[in-house]
């Protein structure tokens, strides 16, 4: 049988399509720019100065280290309610371990995170499990887990634990807790590179088997404003200097930060690249396909909560160690502002589609929100209120951008 | 000859709707059978117990001569048996590229291998010509026939030795069905058994060797296709009786 042509032909192209860029995704770019410039005027002149800029990467960090994991959970066609309390209480079984205050002495450091980050993982096991295997909806696993681990928190301990380890703080970014200004270069110099690389490869190899390629002029505009996006970050991490040093030292990324891109960046290869994240948007897509496919879709879920347990536990370690700290409240109602992250940024309830980047640019979205409404004298009781308003936009906005490409 | 599949005595129960009966089918390798019954005869029910959809409470399954457990989708993949189901069973929201690949993806280290199965899966989608400008828009996005080009696309990849279609060209138009049924006759002279389920007994006429008929979750009778008229076939579907004088066919190697 002779073949059809194989490459597709390539007829008018609109912009959007020749830049071959997410709609969401730029929209979501937009709003984030227009907020930024609006509370830049608003606060005249300090949202937008280095040292804003540095506390709001680090606001931003816990819950960008969470949210990647909700975007799947969700995409999955699961949600996971429980994040907050287990936040706390693993943040808590990592405080009282390390900290000399009760036992009289701590373990080390390094056996309580792990300790933490395994009881996460392990609650989050146990979520999936009776999700996937005794069929009970993970909106009820979870509202169990949101109420008996606020309490299981409670009873490890009701005052708060502090100090933690001085090595452990270095988790939440405090003193030495960045990592300066030569490897903050560093860092960027390796982003920079590995998307130049992955760009010119990926080209190369599409064309070499005759696939359509994004015009030049369009591969050098994406990957260009990429690489702005990174030197921006990376010159505004360095801009901010140690407090009191004089000269100047750069502080650079501070670690929460950079435990949050790391993890984001590979939450983001791995939901479009592996096979792991392809099953993930493949059971939300269609779970009795996926089953019929060979997909072991109950063991999936079951993995889908053990890594959303393990991020918990990391937001809870670098949570805990930015305080210096373990509160019993802590990560209250923290489990609705990762959701609404991830849905601010495209992510859809109903499941089957949502992306890492875009629930990143939410999040981004919700604290600066927050921060530019404490900047600029806005009561925290009312701060609330303009994050559900933007909630319920960005949600307005999907749900017409989707049904005007024909899905659903 | 030995048969390429034999189902034997297969009963399944939906709680108290008993949708197999007794039931016993066999394929030979190279052969077309027809599958034929009203609606909820249990067609589709007899076939996903073949795929690993659903598991008998009863009965056998033998492939080339080797009594097998088919306990998941899996399983009958290894065993050489690929299905295209009635409704489909793609993830909507993923491209043709991921439909057709997926749980089988070609990867390179722990990364998806996207270009070669790009390339793959255009070359499997053009044995079909059916105009499919991007495999990479999401099913939900294509016509009903494009969808399922892609579902027979994804079964005839994997290079099955036996291929279950269930009501394969429903939504196809007349010269797509065409393909469908030359596609079906080359797969076939490969040696490929073929399980058709259609309710279109023109083309059941046209491509199948036998016909299995079945009523109300039991086989009414399996017959030549040659020794019998629509009529006689009608009259199985809807009587439920074997037409006089026509042999059965039930354990019968094809002879052409
Ligand atoms: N998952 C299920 N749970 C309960 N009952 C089912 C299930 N699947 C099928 N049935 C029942 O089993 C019977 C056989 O259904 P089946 O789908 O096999 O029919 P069919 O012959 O394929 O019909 P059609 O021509 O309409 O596709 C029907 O009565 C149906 O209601
Ligand atoms: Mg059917």
């Amino acid at each position: 049988m002779q073949n059809a042509p194989t490459t597709p032909s390539a007829p008018r192209r609109s912009l959007l399509e020749s830049l071959g860029v997410d709609l969401q995704l730029l929209t979501m770019l937009l709003a984030l720019v227009i907020v930024w410039i609006g509370f830049q005027i608003w606060s005249e002149g300090t949202f937008l100065s280095p040292r804003n800029l540095w506390f709001l990467a680090v606001q931003t960090a816990v819950v960008g280290i969470m949210v990647g994991g909700m975007v799947l959970v969700i995409v999955a066609r699961q949600i996971d309610l429980s994040v907050g309390s287990v936040l706390g209480f693993t943040a808590m079984i990592m405080a009282v371990l390390q900290s000399h205050a009760l036992s009289g002495k701590g373990w080390p450091w390094e056996l309580a995170l792990l300790v933490g980050l395994g009881v996460g993982v392990l609650i989050g096991a146990f979520n999936g499990y009776l999700t996937a295997y005794w069929g009970v909806p993970a909106f009820v696993v979870t509202l169990a887990g949101l109420l008996i681990f606020r309490n299981a928190t409670f009873s490890v301990s009701n005052i708060t634990i502090s100090p933690l380890d001085p090595t452990f703080q270095i988790l939440g970014g405090g003193n030495n807790g960045s990592i300066g200004g030569f490897w903050t270069w560093v860092f960027g110099g390796i982003a920079a590179l590995l998307i130049i690389w992955q760009t010119l490869l990926g080209r190369a190899r599409r064309q070499r088997n005759g696939f359509a390629v994004r015009p030049v002029w369009a591969e050098v505009l994406v990957t260009g404003i990429t690489l702005l996006i990174v030197f921006g970050f990376v010159k505004v991490m360095n801009d901010y200097p140690i407090p009191g040093t004089n000269p100047p030292v750069p502080a650079g990324i501070s670690v929460p930060v950079l435990i949050a891109v790391v993890v984001l960046g590979f939450l983001h290869w791995m939901s479009r690249s592996t096979r792991f994240g392809r099953y993930i948007y493949a059971i939300g897509g269609n779970p009795e396909a996926a089953l019929l496919a060979g997909i072991n879709v109950k063991r999936m879920l079951v993995y889908i909560f053990m890594l959303m347990g393990f991020l918990t536990a990391l937001a809870a370690a670098v949570q805990a160690a930015r305080l210096n700290a373990a509160t019993p409240g802590l990560g209250m109602n923290l489990e609705l502002t990762v959701i609404a992250g991830a849905v601010i940024g495209g992510t859809v309830l109903s499941g089957g589609s949502g992306t890492i980047l875009g629930a990143a640019l939410g999040s981004l979205l919700i604290s600066s929100l927050v921060n530019g409404l404490g900047l600029v004298g806005v009561p925290t009781e009312q701060q609330n209120i303009y994050v559900g308003i933007v909630l319920l936009v960005a949600v307005l906005w999907n749900t017409i951008t989707n049904r005007r490409k024909g899905s659903r | 000859m030995t048969p390429l599949i034999e189902m034997k005595h297969i009963s399944l129960r939906f709680g108290g709707n008993q949708a197999l009966k007794d039931v016993s089918v066999n394929l030979y390798p190279g052969e077309v059978l027809g599958l034929l019954g009203h609606n909820g005869a249990g067609k589709s029910t007899l076939i996903k117990v073949l795929s690993g959809a659903y598991q008998a409470d009863s009965g056998q399954i033998f492939v080339e001569g080797q009594e097998v457990q088919v306990k998941t989708p899996q399983d009958s993949q290894r065993y050489g048996i690929e299905t295209i189901y009635q409704n489909l069973a793609l993830a909507d929201n993923l491209d043709a590229v991921a439909n057709v690949f997926l749980g089988r993806e070609k990867v390179r280290g722990v990364a998806l291998d996207e270009d070669t199965m790009e390339l793959e899966a255009r070359n499997v989608l053009d044995r079909l010509r059916i105009r499919i400008p991007s495999l990479r828009v999401p099913v939900q996005n294509m016509s009903g026939g494009q969808r399922q080009s892609v579902a027979i696309g994804r079964a005839i990849y994997f290079k099955a030795k036996c291929l279950i279609m269930d009501e394969p060209t429903a939504a196809l138009g007349p010269e797509e069905t065409r393909k469908v049924g030359e596609l079906i006759k080359a797969l076939k002279s490969e040696g490929v058994g073929i399980f058709l389920i259609s309710h279109d007994l023109h083309d059941v006429f046209d491509l199948s060797d036998r016909l299995t008929v079945m009523k109300n979750g039991a086989v009414v009778g399996t017959v030549n296709t040659k020794d019998v008229t629509h009529d006689d076939v009608l009259g199985m579907i809807i009587g439920g009786v074997m037409p006089k004088g026509v042999p059965s066919a039930d354990d019968q190697a094809p002879t052409a």
